[in-house]
Protein backbone atom coordinates (compact mmCIF):
# COMPACT_ATOMS: atom_id res chain seq x y z
CA UNK A 1 0.00 0.00 0.00
CA UNK A 2 3.04 2.18 0.11
CA UNK A 3 2.49 3.38 -3.40
CA UNK A 4 -1.00 4.67 -2.73
CA UNK A 5 -1.56 8.30 -3.39
CA UNK A 6 -3.38 10.57 -1.01
CA UNK A 7 -6.60 10.39 -2.92
CA UNK A 8 -6.61 6.58 -2.92
CA UNK A 9 -6.08 6.49 0.80
CA UNK A 10 -8.88 8.94 1.31
CA UNK A 11 -11.21 6.80 -0.76
CA UNK A 12 -10.33 3.73 1.23
CA UNK A 13 -10.97 5.49 4.52
CA UNK A 14 -14.36 6.48 3.26
CA UNK A 15 -15.24 2.97 2.17
CA UNK A 16 -14.06 1.37 5.41
CA UNK A 17 -15.96 3.97 7.32
CA UNK A 18 -19.22 3.20 5.57
CA UNK A 19 -18.72 -0.50 6.22
CA UNK A 20 -18.11 0.34 9.82
CA UNK A 21 -21.35 2.22 10.00
CA UNK A 22 -23.20 -0.80 8.67
CA UNK A 23 -21.61 -3.22 11.09
CA UNK A 24 -22.18 -0.82 13.94
CA UNK A 25 -25.85 -0.57 13.06
CA UNK A 26 -26.15 -4.33 12.79
CA UNK A 27 -24.48 -4.68 16.14
CA UNK A 28 -27.00 -2.37 17.74
CA UNK A 29 -29.92 -4.11 16.09
CA UNK A 30 -28.76 -7.55 17.12
CA UNK A 31 -28.08 -6.51 20.69
CA UNK A 32 -31.63 -5.24 20.91
CA UNK A 33 -32.87 -8.48 19.41
CA UNK A 34 -30.64 -10.46 21.70
CA UNK A 35 -32.20 -8.84 24.71
CA UNK A 36 -35.64 -9.79 23.47
CA UNK A 37 -34.60 -13.31 22.60
CA UNK A 38 -33.02 -13.74 26.02
CA UNK A 39 -36.17 -12.63 27.79
CA UNK A 40 -38.14 -15.06 25.71
CA UNK A 41 -35.67 -17.81 26.51
CA UNK A 42 -35.87 -17.18 30.21
CA UNK A 43 -39.63 -17.45 30.09
CA UNK A 44 -39.69 -20.67 28.11
CA UNK A 45 -36.89 -22.50 29.85
CA UNK A 46 -38.90 -23.63 32.90
CA UNK A 47 -41.50 -25.21 30.65
CA UNK A 48 -38.88 -26.78 28.48
CA UNK A 49 -36.97 -28.28 31.43
CA UNK A 50 -40.08 -29.31 33.29
CA UNK A 51 -41.61 -31.18 30.41
CA UNK A 52 -38.34 -33.03 29.88
CA UNK A 53 -38.19 -34.06 33.52
CA UNK A 54 -41.81 -35.09 33.69
CA UNK A 55 -41.62 -37.16 30.55
CA UNK A 56 -38.52 -38.87 31.80
CA UNK A 57 -40.16 -39.77 35.06
CA UNK A 58 -43.28 -41.01 33.42
CA UNK A 59 -41.50 -43.09 30.84
CA UNK A 60 -39.19 -44.48 33.52
CA UNK A 61 -42.12 -45.57 35.64
CA UNK A 62 -44.07 -47.10 32.78
CA UNK A 63 -41.45 -49.69 32.08
CA UNK A 64 -42.89 -52.53 30.12
CA UNK A 65 -45.43 -50.40 28.36
CA UNK A 66 -45.01 -50.84 24.66
CA UNK A 67 -45.29 -47.75 22.60
CA UNK A 68 -44.35 -46.96 19.07
CA UNK A 69 -42.37 -43.90 20.12
CA UNK A 70 -40.38 -45.69 22.82
CA UNK A 71 -39.48 -49.07 21.38
CA UNK A 72 -36.32 -48.74 19.31
CA UNK A 73 -36.06 -50.45 15.96
CA UNK A 74 -33.23 -51.28 13.58
CA UNK A 75 -31.88 -48.07 12.16
CA UNK A 76 -32.02 -47.82 8.42
CA UNK A 77 -32.37 -44.13 8.09
CA UNK A 78 -31.83 -41.30 10.51
CA UNK A 79 -33.79 -38.09 10.52
CA UNK A 80 -32.15 -34.82 11.48
CA UNK A 81 -33.86 -31.60 12.36
CA UNK A 82 -31.19 -28.97 11.85
CA UNK A 83 -31.75 -25.47 13.09
CA UNK A 84 -29.75 -22.69 11.45
CA UNK A 85 -30.34 -19.03 10.77
CA UNK A 86 -31.84 -17.44 7.71
CA UNK A 87 -28.99 -15.05 7.22
CA UNK A 88 -25.26 -15.09 7.58
CA UNK A 89 -22.96 -12.49 9.11
CA UNK A 90 -23.11 -14.14 12.47
CA UNK A 91 -19.66 -15.58 12.89
CA UNK A 92 -19.43 -19.33 13.10
CA UNK A 93 -23.04 -19.81 14.14
CA UNK A 94 -24.31 -21.53 11.01
CA UNK A 95 -21.15 -23.36 10.13
CA UNK A 96 -20.81 -24.76 13.64
CA UNK A 97 -24.26 -26.29 13.47
CA UNK A 98 -23.62 -27.70 10.02
CA UNK A 99 -20.23 -29.05 11.02
CA UNK A 100 -21.76 -30.79 14.02
CA UNK A 101 -24.44 -32.26 11.80
CA UNK A 102 -21.95 -33.49 9.22
CA UNK A 103 -19.77 -35.17 11.80
CA UNK A 104 -22.80 -36.79 13.41
CA UNK A 105 -24.32 -38.21 10.28
CA UNK A 106 -21.90 -40.76 8.99
CA UNK A 107 -23.54 -41.76 5.79
CA UNK A 108 -25.13 -39.23 3.53
CA UNK A 109 -27.37 -41.85 1.95
CA UNK A 110 -28.86 -42.79 5.28
CA UNK A 111 -29.69 -39.33 6.48
CA UNK A 112 -32.88 -37.45 5.97
CA UNK A 113 -32.81 -33.76 6.73
CA UNK A 114 -35.48 -31.42 7.95
CA UNK A 115 -33.85 -28.03 7.52
CA UNK A 116 -35.00 -25.14 9.64
CA UNK A 117 -33.56 -21.84 8.47
CA UNK A 118 -32.40 -20.86 5.05
CA UNK A 119 -28.68 -21.29 5.55
CA UNK A 120 -29.00 -24.93 6.47
CA UNK A 121 -31.46 -25.58 3.70
CA UNK A 122 -29.19 -24.06 1.06
CA UNK A 123 -26.24 -26.03 2.31
CA UNK A 124 -27.95 -29.41 2.28
CA UNK A 125 -29.82 -28.74 -0.93
CA UNK A 126 -26.69 -27.80 -2.79
CA UNK A 127 -25.04 -31.02 -1.71
CA UNK A 128 -28.12 -32.98 -2.71
CA UNK A 129 -28.94 -34.45 0.65
CA UNK A 130 -32.27 -36.09 1.15
CA UNK A 131 -34.31 -33.08 2.21
CA UNK A 132 -37.65 -34.07 3.68
CA UNK A 133 -38.79 -30.74 4.89
CA UNK A 134 -37.77 -27.13 5.00
CA UNK A 135 -38.90 -24.36 7.28
CA UNK A 136 -37.73 -20.79 6.99
CA UNK A 137 -37.18 -17.85 9.35
CA UNK A 138 -37.13 -19.67 12.65
CA UNK A 139 -35.49 -16.94 14.65
CA UNK A 140 -37.85 -14.02 14.19
CA UNK A 141 -40.47 -14.44 16.85
CA UNK A 142 -40.66 -18.22 17.13
CA UNK A 143 -44.12 -19.58 17.89
CA UNK A 144 -45.29 -22.83 19.34
CA UNK A 145 -47.38 -23.71 16.32
CA UNK A 146 -44.32 -23.31 14.11
CA UNK A 147 -42.56 -25.92 16.23
CA UNK A 148 -45.68 -28.04 16.18
CA UNK A 149 -45.58 -28.22 12.38
CA UNK A 150 -42.00 -29.40 12.44
CA UNK A 151 -42.85 -31.95 15.12
CA UNK A 152 -45.81 -33.18 13.14
CA UNK A 153 -43.67 -33.73 10.07
CA UNK A 154 -40.99 -35.62 11.96
CA UNK A 155 -43.56 -37.83 13.68
CA UNK A 156 -45.20 -38.55 10.36
CA UNK A 157 -41.87 -39.61 8.87
CA UNK A 158 -41.23 -41.78 11.88
CA UNK A 159 -44.65 -43.41 11.80
CA UNK A 160 -44.33 -44.26 8.14
CA UNK A 161 -40.92 -45.74 8.93
CA UNK A 162 -39.22 -43.41 6.50
CA UNK A 163 -36.83 -42.65 9.33
CA UNK A 164 -36.04 -44.88 12.30
CA UNK A 165 -34.70 -42.30 14.66
CA UNK A 166 -34.87 -38.54 14.88
CA UNK A 167 -32.23 -36.16 16.16
CA UNK A 168 -32.41 -32.46 16.59
CA UNK A 169 -29.33 -30.30 16.17
CA UNK A 170 -29.46 -26.81 17.57
CA UNK A 171 -27.31 -24.24 19.31
CA UNK A 172 -27.53 -24.05 23.04
CA UNK A 173 -27.37 -20.59 24.52
CA UNK A 174 -24.97 -20.78 27.45
CA UNK A 175 -24.22 -17.10 27.95
CA UNK A 176 -24.14 -13.92 25.91
CA UNK A 177 -20.75 -14.84 24.50
CA UNK A 178 -20.88 -18.60 24.58
CA UNK A 179 -22.96 -21.00 22.48
CA UNK A 180 -22.62 -24.66 21.82
CA UNK A 181 -24.12 -26.80 19.09
CA UNK A 182 -25.95 -29.76 20.59
CA UNK A 183 -27.37 -32.99 19.28
CA UNK A 184 -30.40 -34.41 21.07
CA UNK A 185 -32.23 -37.60 20.27
CA UNK A 186 -35.97 -37.12 20.01
CA UNK A 187 -37.25 -40.44 18.75
CA UNK A 188 -37.43 -43.15 19.89
CA UNK A 189 -37.60 -41.73 23.34
CA UNK A 190 -34.68 -42.67 25.51
CA UNK A 191 -35.04 -43.02 29.23
CA UNK A 192 -32.56 -41.09 31.24
CA UNK A 193 -30.73 -43.64 33.39
CA UNK A 194 -30.70 -41.53 36.53
CA UNK A 195 -34.44 -41.06 36.54
CA UNK A 196 -34.99 -44.73 35.82
CA UNK A 197 -32.86 -45.84 38.75
CA UNK A 198 -34.93 -43.85 41.20
CA UNK A 199 -37.54 -46.42 42.10
CA UNK A 200 -40.89 -45.09 43.08
CA UNK A 201 -42.48 -45.95 46.37
CA UNK A 202 -45.93 -45.52 45.02
CA UNK A 203 -47.12 -46.41 41.60
CA UNK A 204 -48.27 -43.66 39.34
CA UNK A 205 -51.81 -43.73 38.16
CA UNK A 206 -52.51 -42.86 34.58
CA UNK A 207 -55.87 -41.57 33.54
CA UNK A 208 -57.37 -43.02 31.40
CA UNK A 209 -54.50 -45.44 30.63
CA UNK A 210 -50.70 -45.33 30.34
CA UNK A 211 -50.90 -45.73 26.59
CA UNK A 212 -53.36 -42.87 26.23
CA UNK A 213 -51.19 -40.64 28.38
CA UNK A 214 -48.08 -41.48 26.38
CA UNK A 215 -49.97 -41.01 23.13
CA UNK A 216 -50.71 -37.51 24.21
CA UNK A 217 -47.49 -36.70 26.02
CA UNK A 218 -44.82 -37.83 23.63
CA UNK A 219 -45.90 -35.64 20.70
CA UNK A 220 -46.22 -32.79 23.19
CA UNK A 221 -42.74 -33.49 24.42
CA UNK A 222 -41.32 -33.47 20.92
CA UNK A 223 -43.06 -30.23 20.04
CA UNK A 224 -41.80 -28.51 23.12
CA UNK A 225 -38.28 -29.85 22.63
CA UNK A 226 -38.31 -28.40 19.13
CA UNK A 227 -39.80 -25.16 20.37
CA UNK A 228 -37.19 -24.91 23.10
CA UNK A 229 -34.44 -25.67 20.60
CA UNK A 230 -35.66 -22.94 18.28
CA UNK A 231 -35.80 -20.40 21.08
CA UNK A 232 -32.30 -21.34 22.23
CA UNK A 233 -31.02 -21.13 18.68
CA UNK A 234 -32.64 -17.77 18.10
CA UNK A 235 -30.94 -16.32 21.16
CA UNK A 236 -27.62 -17.86 20.14
CA UNK A 237 -27.94 -16.48 16.64
CA UNK A 238 -28.45 -12.94 17.85
CA UNK A 239 -25.63 -13.32 20.33
CA UNK A 240 -23.27 -14.69 17.69
CA UNK A 241 -24.21 -11.93 15.31
CA UNK A 242 -23.67 -9.26 17.91
CA UNK A 243 -20.22 -10.58 18.75
CA UNK A 244 -19.30 -10.91 15.06
CA UNK A 245 -20.45 -7.39 14.29
CA UNK A 246 -18.73 -6.00 17.33
CA UNK A 247 -15.39 -7.40 16.25
CA UNK A 248 -16.04 -6.26 12.67
CA UNK A 249 -16.61 -2.73 13.95
CA UNK A 250 -13.44 -2.92 16.01
CA UNK A 251 -11.46 -4.12 13.02
CA UNK A 252 -12.85 -1.34 10.87
CA UNK A 253 -11.84 1.19 13.48
CA UNK A 254 -8.34 -0.20 13.60
CA UNK A 255 -8.11 -0.08 9.84
CA UNK A 256 -9.31 3.50 9.73
CA UNK A 257 -6.68 4.45 12.30
CA UNK A 258 -3.85 2.93 10.34
CA UNK A 259 -5.12 4.41 7.08
CA UNK A 260 -5.36 7.82 8.69
CA UNK A 261 -1.77 7.52 9.81
CA UNK A 262 -0.76 6.62 6.29
CA UNK A 263 -2.77 9.49 4.92
CA UNK A 264 -1.17 12.00 7.25
CA UNK A 265 2.26 10.72 6.42
CA UNK A 266 1.58 11.04 2.72
CA UNK A 267 0.23 14.54 3.27
CA UNK A 268 3.27 15.56 5.25
CA UNK A 269 5.57 14.08 2.64
CA UNK A 270 3.87 16.06 -0.09
CA UNK A 271 4.04 19.31 1.92
CA UNK A 272 7.68 18.74 2.66
CA UNK A 273 8.31 18.15 -0.98
CA UNK A 274 6.47 21.31 -1.97
CA UNK A 275 8.49 23.39 0.50
CA UNK A 276 11.68 21.82 -0.76
CA UNK A 277 10.70 22.74 -4.28
CA UNK A 278 9.88 26.35 -3.34
CA UNK A 279 13.09 26.71 -1.40
CA UNK A 280 14.97 25.16 -4.31
CA UNK A 281 13.28 27.59 -6.72
CA UNK A 282 14.07 30.61 -4.53
CA UNK A 283 17.64 29.46 -4.20
CA UNK A 284 17.97 29.26 -7.99
CA UNK A 285 16.72 32.86 -8.41
CA UNK A 286 19.47 34.33 -6.28
CA UNK B 1 -53.85 -24.54 57.71
CA UNK B 2 -51.51 -27.36 56.99
CA UNK B 3 -53.56 -29.04 54.32
CA UNK B 4 -51.88 -27.19 51.49
CA UNK B 5 -49.89 -28.52 48.60
CA UNK B 6 -47.60 -26.94 46.07
CA UNK B 7 -49.01 -26.19 42.66
CA UNK B 8 -47.16 -24.97 39.61
CA UNK B 9 -48.97 -23.92 36.47
CA UNK B 10 -46.52 -23.64 33.59
CA UNK B 11 -47.24 -22.50 30.05
CA UNK B 12 -44.64 -22.20 27.29
CA UNK B 13 -44.49 -18.44 27.62
CA UNK B 14 -44.83 -18.01 31.37
CA UNK B 15 -45.30 -19.48 34.80
CA UNK B 16 -48.86 -18.65 35.73
CA UNK B 17 -48.79 -19.85 39.31
CA UNK B 18 -46.19 -21.22 41.69
CA UNK B 19 -47.48 -21.38 45.25
CA UNK B 20 -49.03 -23.36 48.10
CA UNK B 21 -52.77 -23.77 47.68
CA UNK B 22 -55.67 -25.62 49.29
CA UNK B 23 -57.46 -27.06 46.33
CA UNK B 24 -57.60 -26.99 42.56
CA UNK B 25 -60.40 -28.13 40.28
CA UNK B 26 -59.37 -28.83 36.72
CA UNK B 27 -60.88 -30.39 33.62
CA UNK B 28 -59.12 -33.48 32.34
CA UNK B 29 -60.02 -35.38 29.20
CA UNK B 30 -62.07 -37.75 31.33
CA UNK B 31 -63.88 -35.06 33.33
CA UNK B 32 -63.44 -32.54 36.10
CA UNK B 33 -61.26 -33.54 39.00
CA UNK B 34 -60.56 -31.78 42.27
CA UNK B 35 -57.15 -32.16 43.80
CA UNK B 36 -56.44 -31.81 47.48
CA UNK B 37 -53.35 -32.48 49.47
CA UNK B 38 -52.05 -36.08 49.46
CA UNK B 39 -53.61 -37.02 46.19
CA UNK B 40 -52.23 -40.26 44.76
CA UNK B 41 -49.52 -39.73 42.14
CA UNK B 42 -51.25 -39.43 38.83
CA UNK B 43 -50.80 -38.18 35.31
CA UNK B 44 -53.64 -37.17 33.06
CA UNK B 45 -54.07 -35.13 29.89
CA UNK B 46 -56.21 -32.02 30.15
CA UNK B 47 -58.93 -30.78 27.88
CA UNK B 48 -59.81 -27.15 27.24
CA UNK B 49 -61.52 -25.39 30.09
CA UNK B 50 -61.05 -23.48 33.27
CA UNK B 51 -59.29 -24.29 36.46
CA UNK B 52 -60.50 -23.10 39.81
CA UNK B 53 -57.88 -22.50 42.43
CA UNK B 54 -59.01 -22.24 46.00
CA UNK B 55 -56.68 -20.81 48.57
CA UNK B 56 -57.65 -19.63 52.07
CA UNK B 57 -61.25 -19.39 50.97
CA UNK B 58 -60.39 -17.22 47.96
CA UNK B 59 -61.46 -18.54 44.62
CA UNK B 60 -59.54 -17.72 41.47
CA UNK B 61 -60.21 -18.90 37.98
CA UNK B 62 -57.97 -19.22 34.97
CA UNK B 63 -58.45 -20.36 31.41
CA UNK B 64 -56.24 -23.06 30.01
CA UNK B 65 -56.01 -24.93 26.74
CA UNK B 66 -54.97 -28.59 26.88
CA UNK B 67 -51.79 -29.91 28.40
CA UNK B 68 -51.39 -32.38 31.22
CA UNK B 69 -51.32 -32.56 34.96
CA UNK B 70 -48.66 -34.41 36.89
CA UNK B 71 -49.46 -35.03 40.54
CA UNK B 72 -46.58 -36.24 42.62
CA UNK B 73 -46.11 -36.78 46.33
CA UNK B 74 -44.98 -33.33 47.23
CA UNK B 75 -45.96 -31.21 44.29
CA UNK B 76 -48.39 -30.92 41.46
CA UNK B 77 -47.48 -29.53 38.09
CA UNK B 78 -49.89 -28.43 35.43
CA UNK B 79 -48.22 -28.03 32.07
CA UNK B 80 -50.47 -26.40 29.57
CA UNK B 81 -50.23 -24.94 26.08
CA UNK B 82 -51.80 -21.69 27.21
CA UNK B 83 -52.98 -20.34 30.52
CA UNK B 84 -54.44 -16.96 31.37
CA UNK B 85 -56.10 -15.18 34.23
CA UNK B 86 -59.41 -13.60 33.24
CA UNK B 87 -57.88 -10.11 33.25
CA UNK B 88 -55.19 -11.23 30.82
CA UNK B 89 -57.62 -12.49 28.23
CA UNK B 90 -57.98 -10.36 25.15
CA UNK B 91 -61.74 -10.54 24.71
CA UNK B 92 -61.73 -8.93 21.28
CA UNK B 93 -59.20 -11.40 20.02
CA UNK B 94 -61.15 -14.33 21.44
CA UNK B 95 -64.34 -13.08 19.80
CA UNK B 96 -62.61 -12.73 16.48
CA UNK B 97 -61.15 -16.20 16.82
CA UNK B 98 -64.62 -17.51 17.58
CA UNK B 99 -66.10 -15.89 14.48
CA UNK B 100 -63.28 -17.17 12.34
CA UNK B 101 -63.64 -20.70 13.61
CA UNK B 102 -67.43 -20.66 13.25
CA UNK B 103 -67.10 -19.36 9.73
CA UNK B 104 -64.72 -22.16 8.86
CA UNK B 105 -66.91 -24.83 10.36
CA UNK B 106 -70.04 -23.55 8.65
CA UNK B 107 -68.65 -23.03 5.20
CA UNK B 108 -66.39 -26.06 5.06
CA UNK B 109 -63.80 -24.47 2.86
CA UNK B 110 -61.40 -26.66 1.05
CA UNK B 111 -58.12 -27.41 2.75
CA UNK B 112 -59.44 -26.48 6.12
CA UNK B 113 -58.67 -28.69 9.01
CA UNK B 114 -62.03 -29.17 10.70
CA UNK B 115 -60.57 -30.63 13.84
CA UNK B 116 -58.37 -27.62 14.20
CA UNK B 117 -61.23 -25.23 13.66
CA UNK B 118 -63.21 -27.04 16.33
CA UNK B 119 -60.35 -26.79 18.77
CA UNK B 120 -59.95 -23.10 17.97
CA UNK B 121 -63.64 -22.57 18.54
CA UNK B 122 -63.67 -24.28 21.91
CA UNK B 123 -60.58 -22.33 22.99
CA UNK B 124 -62.24 -19.06 22.02
CA UNK B 125 -65.52 -19.96 23.74
CA UNK B 126 -63.67 -21.00 26.85
CA UNK B 127 -61.91 -17.64 27.05
CA UNK B 128 -65.10 -15.71 26.42
CA UNK B 129 -66.98 -17.68 29.07
CA UNK B 130 -64.40 -17.01 31.69
CA UNK B 131 -64.30 -13.28 31.09
CA UNK B 132 -68.03 -12.78 30.84
CA UNK B 133 -69.08 -14.39 34.02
Amino acid sequence: MAGLGMRDIKRRIKSVNSTKQITKAMELVSSAKLRKAKEHLEKTRPYFNMIGETINEIVASTKGVKHNYITPRAVEKTGYIIITADRGLCGGYNSNVIKTAISHLEDKERASIIAVGQRGRDYFKKRSFDLDGEFLSPSENPTYSYAHNIGELSRELYKQELVDEVYIIYTEFISTISYKPRVVKLLPLEVNEEAAVKEREERMTYEPSPEAVLDYLIPKYIDSMIYGAIVESAASEQGARRVAMESATDNAEEMIDSLKLQYNRARQASITQEIAEIVGGAEALK
Amino acid sequence: MSSKFHLQVIAPDKILLDEEIDKVIIRTTTGDIAILQDHIPMVSPLSIGKMTIINDGNKREAAFASGFIHIDLNKTVIMTDAAEWPEEIDLERAKKAKERAEDRLKNEYENIDLVRAEIALSKALNRINIVQK
